[in-house]
């Protein structure tokens, strides 16, 4: 290598040999190519804060000026007529949408999820434990917008026959009531949105169950526990930050989910009680498909809405950060 | 010797058999036979299927359910008879294991047969190498080379932006970053990654349309797909330069290397593989992005080879927007552009772990 004729010249590395290492790494970059390389990487990182930064600003000054112009209040109206010349419209029933869907999307997609990380981390078969993992990485790359069309010609033209079964048995409560109709509602984008998040929170809960302490597992079978006992009693209470944290990240995926919304969702502007029937809709679904027949003031307006859903799954993301780094902190079984 | 083994194991032999006789083992629980799980299954199935028949219930959907209830129950029952409690909850536990991958799967396949079946009808060489110019909505024909050009090109673009500052921001993070500003990038990196991309595009949106007064182009919409391809490539890359082996660094820095030259010829080429991988990850999760492009590109139906100028179309958003032209023709068509779509993403997948798994860092044993 052409380093050794220079390495006898530089004497620095050797007069602490020791502490070479950090003094180079704590920053303090002295010959010109490290400088340049220092400022590159670092000038990188804070190209990324200026980015969020960019983003949060943005969008705070377009809404503003929708804000200052719209007639009705922006919380609590019901209606979207950003386009009219008395421009009101409010985010209530998209807010309502987009939570009432991403909640039933974690009810169903929680639990199902938890099962099979379960099934590939405990269950499984040796054999096809591993390559199940894989199928279910492989799925977490489907794009959305195919989703989007599965579920709107093969999903909802299933989903009728169901409905009316929970419309007789349920239809008591008001939320599961259903009258005939196409059923694309609330209830079929929690169900689409269950479908796709399940791979992100599998996978992140497998990787958990996998990490959880063998001692711990081994000492309960030793003790004569059953299968079921060992998870419950280990297994568990060590991944419980970490399906947490899964499930959030899940929650922000289907927060922010548009494309598959909107190919199935139909837009009606008004809260219904049941969750069954037609009509909703979501903050994204309602961009992705308002935008194109929106005048300026109109893309505003679906920008204000826009900044909603960006602080809504920067709270929820943030929040699944910090469980997952205060697990790191405190448990000491990955030691 | 002999004598003793000999009486050793007629002792042992019969003194079971005679305590058998007078009263079954209590150290030994009753178990159903190994087929149990698999033929409780079968029944299940069976009872589900003839209750749906019976009811006349039409939808596949509710036979699924009916037997997945009758397996919980019927196996809970009959462990709780004969093996006991603590014996049926895990039985119970097993089975519902069971059923929530079976939940999974079914979807899933369905979604995977549903586009290969529908989508092979009308893929075919002249659906990958013309357009959409002069084909009418309703009419059979057309295809998505536009789409396809318009695909690689944004995608192309926006990896030219995102993986160089992806890659130095991770190295920013692993190599030099201690302090404030290295747990703020690390801690926005992940708040970033759960950005929804219409939100990326409603930014781009707001500030190179709206603001700086620029046309819809494909440019603009790889801008918004790098914004969400950075966080996934430092990521990656995070983890991939962790795995260097600090040795490897301490011997070149030994050596009187320069920092910058010991990033640049030993750790980069070390994780390359799996770094490689990241970024093609990276590229299979935006090639499917359609919000941003229906923002920002706003779709075309004949050929634009030029990004920065002109709408253009992409294939998630052909699907979209033949999806809501609503008719068999043009369903038809999207189906065949979905399928070209996950085949790409898939194909991404597959080489990217090829990569990984062949270009893994060698750990030392």
């Amino acid at each position: 290598m052409d380093i050794t004729p220079t390495s006898p010249t530089s004497p620095p590395p050797e007069k602490q040999p020791p502490l070479a290492v950090d003094k180079v790494s704590s920053g303090k970059a002295t010959r010109p190519g490290d400088r340049i390389f220092l400022g590159l990487s670092r000038g990188s990182g804070i190209t990324l804060l200026v980015v969020m930064a960019a983003i949060a600003l943005f969008l705070t000054v377009r809404a503003a000026s929708a804000l200052g112009k719209n007639e009705g209040n922006f919380l609590t109206t019901f209606e979207w007529n950003a386009d009219s010349a008395e421009p009101s419209f409010g985010i209530a029933v998209l807010l309502f949408g987009t939570v009432v869907s991403a909640i039933i999307a974690m009810i169903i997609a929680v639990p199902v999820a938890v099962g099979i990380a379960l099934f590939i981390s405990h269950y499984a078969p040796r054999a096809i434990a591993a390559p199940l993992g894989y199928v279910i990485d492989l799925l977490a790359a489907v794009p959305s917008i195919v989703y989007g069309l599965w579920g709107a010609l093969f999903l909802v033209p299933h989903l009728e026959g169901l409905y009316k079964w929970f419309d007789d048995y349920f239809g008591w409560t008001g939320i599961l009531e259903y009258n005939d109709g196409t059923p694309r509602s609330l209830f079929t984008i929690g169900i689409l949105l269950a479908i796709m998040i399940l791979p992100i929170v599998t996978s992140v809960s497998r990787e958990v169950f996998l990490q959880s302490p063998k001692m711990h597992e081994e000492a309960a079978l030793a003790l004569g526990a059953t299968r079921w006992e060992v998870i419950r009693m280990s297994v568990l209470p060590f991944g419980r930050s970490g399906i947490i944290s899964a499930s959030m990240l899940g929650l922000g995926r289907a927060l922010g989910e548009t494309m598959a919304v909107a190919t199935v969702l139909s837009t009606s502007f008004g809260i219904q009680t049941s969750l069954l029937d037609g009509g909703g809709g979501t903050i994204a679904q309602n961009i992705a498909s308002g935008f194109k027949e929106a005048s300026d003031d109109g893309r505003d307006a679906l920008i204000a809405s826009g900044l909603v859903l960006f602080l809504l799954t920067l709270v929820v993301n943030g929040a699944a950060r910090l469980i997952v780094a205060r697990r790191k902190e405190y448990s000491g079984a990955n030691a | 010797m002999n004598d003793i083994m000999v009486d050793k194991t007629t002792d042992l032999a019969s003194a079971p058999q005679t305590s058998t006789l007078r009263q079954p083992s209590t150290l030994r629980q009753p178990r159903l036979p190994a087929w149990a799980p698999i033929g409780l299954v079968a029944l299940s199935i069976l009872l589900g299927c003839g209750i749906g028949v019976a009811a006349g219930l039409d939808s596949k959907i509710q036979w699924g359910l009916i037997s997945a209830v009758l397996l919980v129950a019927i196996t809970f029952a009959l462990t709780a008879q004969v093996e006991g409690r603590r014996q049926a909850k895990d039985r119970l536990a097993t089975s519902l294991v069971w059923i929530c991958f079976l939940l999974a799967i079914v979807p899933l396949a369905s979604l995977m047969y549903g586009t290969i079946d529908r989508g092979s009808k009308v893929l075919d060489g002249a659906f990958l190498s013309h357009s959409m110019n002069g084909v009418l909505t309703t009419q059979p024909g057309g295809g998505i080379y536009h789409a396809i050009i318009g695909t690689l090109e944004q995608v192309g673009i926006a990896t030219l932006i995102a993986a160089p500052i992806g890659l130095l921001t991770a190295v920013y993070l692993v190599e030099y970053g201690r302090g404030k500003l290295a747990k703020a990038v690390t801690f926005f990196v992940d708040v970033m990654t759960g950005i929804p991309s219409i939100v990326a595009g409603l930014f781009i949106l707001s500030l190179w349309i709206i603001i700086l007064d620029f046309d819809y182009s494909g440019f603009a919409g790889a801008m918004a797909l790098a914004i969400l391809m950075m966080p996934v490539v430092v990521r990656s890359t995070e983890e991939m330069l962790k795995l260097v082996p600090n040795e490897l660094r301490e011997a070149s820095l030994a050596l009187g290397v320069p920092k910058w030259r010991t990033i640049l010829k030993v750790v980069l080429p070390t994780a390359i593989g799996g770094i490689t991988t990241g970024v093609m990850l990276a590229i299979a999760r935006i090639a499917g992005e359609t919000a941003p492009i229906v923002l920002l590109v706003f779709g075309e139906k004949v050929i634009n080879n030029n990004p920065f100028e002109g709408a253009q179309s992409s294939l998630p958003f052909y699907i979209y927007e033949q999806w809501s032209l609503g008719n068999e023709a043009s369903y038809d068509r999207a189906w065949a552009a979905a399928l070209v779509l996950i085949a790409f993403v898939m194909i991404l997948n597959l080489v990217a772990r090829g990569i990984a798994r062949w270009k893994a860092p060698k750990t030392g044993r």
